[in-house]
């Protein structure tokens, strides 16, 4: 554990704030009382669980494009899997609550008058079976694609465009009713979480903290295979792809295993990140989401892990603000993020905080402060 | 040219048994001990490398047309050849990556290698360097060798694999032997990109020393060095020879001359003449096609 963080301040202050929030923010909430300015309310302990799940997914992201050259262009997809996965669990703790009191069919099949349960949504009334589901579906997906693509040695560009059309068909497919996961409504009206009541303040905290945890617990993962010898392969396969396969390694068997746990680390972070907003619908499998999700990584620093959740979090924060007060700035906003980030961050603001670290006491900053013109400063930072 | 050397019927390896899978009476795969390299790889007849009538055409153009070439065990091969004359195709044949139209290659008497993966071959014991220096420019250079090391390289082992003092010892060994010991090396910390082109090639014929082969490919490894690095590449490669096999496509005469024993001559795709430097500089043929050229 130790060797683990021995040069990773990031991964230090990363894993220090996820401790600070899993105390602070529940007691804030909970302990607090409502008329107190410490008070945090509900609505934003969702939004910060929200803000991590999102977190999560990046970091998984990052996991195999910052590390091991895989682009996915549909990282998306598993996200939404795991979620649908969680949605189906929810919707069958509904039981007979649902508008028309069916005891075992959701509403919108009882709509669509269909008379008993599609084999596929068997099992999905036990906790445990949906949990093993929201891993087992994006792992196989992402296996069985994987499989396919990297035996092929389909890369690059190309590997991108059919991990967008993967989750393009997958949205199209799930946007049907007679798919059985509610067609373009999704999976919704959820009332228990394990017989607790999705509402209340405490099934929000707990949503909340397990949320944070399974964030702490994906950056240790991911920390411990980037630092094993399998992450220096993958990171060989990155650079060198040959070179890797003519010293011994199958790299398409690396790649695959890259893809299947990051997919599966993305599943899980669907599954926190339904419960908390209520709803699961094919816009999660979006080609533009998942293009947002590259953004985010960029953005925060690709290949530090850490630099994705801070990305994944500042992005969705800005998105939070401007789709508050101004709508429809917002996507110019999201692509002049990314043309600037592509042209003078390469290596995202984690790059930038690095650098801004390393000419501290050089001739950068004295005494807390810039020194030179503000156009000298900006190019200094910019590496320029 | 020598005598066509023997070699025995080809037996399965755990490869080939897989492409038998619907065969009967078939005993599965992870009840036999896997046999030892030294088990596959039988050598008794002196020859380690078998290439015959090999045949690889691109869209009508012939790359390779009939070679035949045989290496024995532990000798210092150079082959030469005119640009297109097929040096790098017969390279890529041998190590996998191009599979032939015709004929085979095989490694000691019983391994066909136009069977096989790339990386299985490169865990039998053949290693390649690249034409351009190939090395994992974001990892140290002692990250470069341990990646290459012999070892279990499947994916769950590399996961847990942690390098025992052994094994440190010998990546240091092996930075030794290519010149890059401490000494050479700026700090523990320099990465492999910040090696000048040399050092990556040296470095390069480091990670396939690790990998404990038999035979060494070695395509051009003097391109762009002084002169003082490729005395000491040349030295290098002499040393090895015995131990390994090594086969060396170069361009650089000077170098050929002042290492070589045994030269092979390619021309479009052939064998065009075979012998020791003066010999061969010394054919009429290979003074037409090449080495005129040179103006040597």
């Amino acid at each position: 554990m130790r060797r683990l963080f021995e040069s990773d301040p990031g991964g230090k202050v990363l894993l220090a704030v996820l401790a600070a929030l899993t105390v602070l923010v529940p007691l804030a909430n909970l302990a607090v009382p409502d008329d107190s300015p410490l008070h945090l309310s509900t609505y934003a302990v969702t939004l910060i669980g929200k803000y991590l799940c999102f977190a999560m997914l990046a970091m998984a992201l990052d996991l195999i494009w910052g590390y091991c050259g895989i682009l996915s262009l549909g990282h998306g997809a598993f996200f939404a899997l795991g979620g649908y996965a969680m949605g189906m669990y929810l919707m069958r703790q509904i039981g007979d609550r649902g508008v028309y009191g069916h005891p075992e069919l959701p509403d919108f099949m009882v709509f669509l008058n269909w008379q008993e349960l599609p084999w596929y949504w068997l099992g999905f009334d036990q906790f445990w079976f949906a949990m093993l589901m929201v891993m087992a579906v994006p792992g196989l997906l992402a296996f069985v694609f994987g499989w396919l693509a990297f035996r092929s040695r389909v890369s690059g560009v190309y590997l991108s465009i059919m991990t967008q059309a993967l989750t393009y068909a997958l949205m199209l497919a799930f946007f049907r009713n007679e798919m059985g996961f509610g067609g373009n409504n999704g999976l919704t009206d959820f009332k228990d979480i394990l017989g607790m009541n999705l509402q209340s303040d405490g099934v929000r905290a707990g949503l909340f903290v397990a949320s944070a945890a399974a964030l702490a617990g994906t950056y240790l993962l991911c920390r411990f295979i980037v630092g094993s010898k399998l992450g220096r392969v993958a990171t060989a396969v990155r650079d060198s792809q040959d070179r890797v396969r003519f010293i011994g390694y199958r790299v398409e068997r690396f790649q695959v295993w890259m893809f299947v746990v990051s997919a599966v680390l993305a599943g899980i972070a669907g599954a926190l990140y339904v419960p908390q907003v209520g709803i699961i619908n094919p816009s999660e499998f979006h080609p533009l989401s998942s293009i947002e999700l590259v953004v985010w990584v960029a953005l925060g620093g690709r290949g530090t892990l850490y630099g994705a959740a801070l990305g994944a979090v500042v992005v969705n924060y800005a998105k939070t603000v401007l789709t508050g007060a101004m709508p429809e700035v917002w996507l110019f906003a999201l692509g002049a993020l990314f043309v600037a980030v592509t042209l003078a961050l390469p290596a995202g603001l984690v790059g930038l905080v690095k650098r801004f670290a390393s000419t501290r006491g050089e001739s950068g900053i004295r005494d807390g402060r810039l020194q030179g013109s503000p156009l000298r400063v900006a190019r200094r930072l910019l590496g320029k | 040219m020598p005598d066509t050397p023997q070699r025995g019927s080809s037996v399965a390896t755990p490869e080939l048994r897989r492409s038998q899978f619907l065969e009967r009476e078939r005993v599965w795969d992870f009840l036999i001990e896997r046999p030892s390299r030294a088990e596959l790889v039988d050598t008794d007849h002196g020859y380690i490398l078998y290439v015959e009538e090999l045949t690889v055409s691109f869209d009508g153009f012939k790359a390779l047309d009939n070679l035949t070439l045989y290496i024995e065990t532990g000798e210092l091969r150079c082959i030469i050849g005119p640009n297109g004359a097929g040096k790098t195709t017969m390279m890529d044949v041998i190590t996998g990556k191009t599979r032939p139209d015709y004929g085979s290659v095989f490694y000691g008497q019983r391994l066909d290698l136009t069977r096989l993966p790339e990386a299985e071959i490169a865990t039998l014991g053949i290693g390649r360097k690249f034409q351009k220096p190939t090395v994992f420019e974001n990892h140290t250079p002692q990250a470069n060798l341990e990646l290459a090391m012999a070892a279990n390289k499947r994916v769950w082992p590399t996961l847990l694999r942690r390098l025992s003092g052994e094994q440190q010892d010998r990546i240091e060994e092996v930075l030794g032997v290519v010149g890059l010991g401490s000494h050479a090396v700026r700090g523990a910390d320099t990465l492999a990109g910040a090696l000048s082109h040399g050092e990556k090639q040296w470095l390069e014929i480091g990670m396939l020393l690790m990998q404990n082969p038999l035979v060494l490919l070695v395509d051009e490894p003097v391109a762009g060095m002084t002169r003082q690095e490729s005395e000491l590449t040349g030295e290098l490669l002499v040393s090895l020879a015995g131990e390994h096999s090594v086969v060396v496509v170069e361009h650089d005469m000077d170098f050929v001359r002042s290492i070589a024993r045994q030269v092979t001559v390619l021309h479009e795709g052939r064998v065009l003449a075979e012998g020791s430097f003066d010999a061969v500089q010394d054919d009429a043929r290979v003074r037409e096609v090449y080495l005129g050229t040179e103006g040597s």
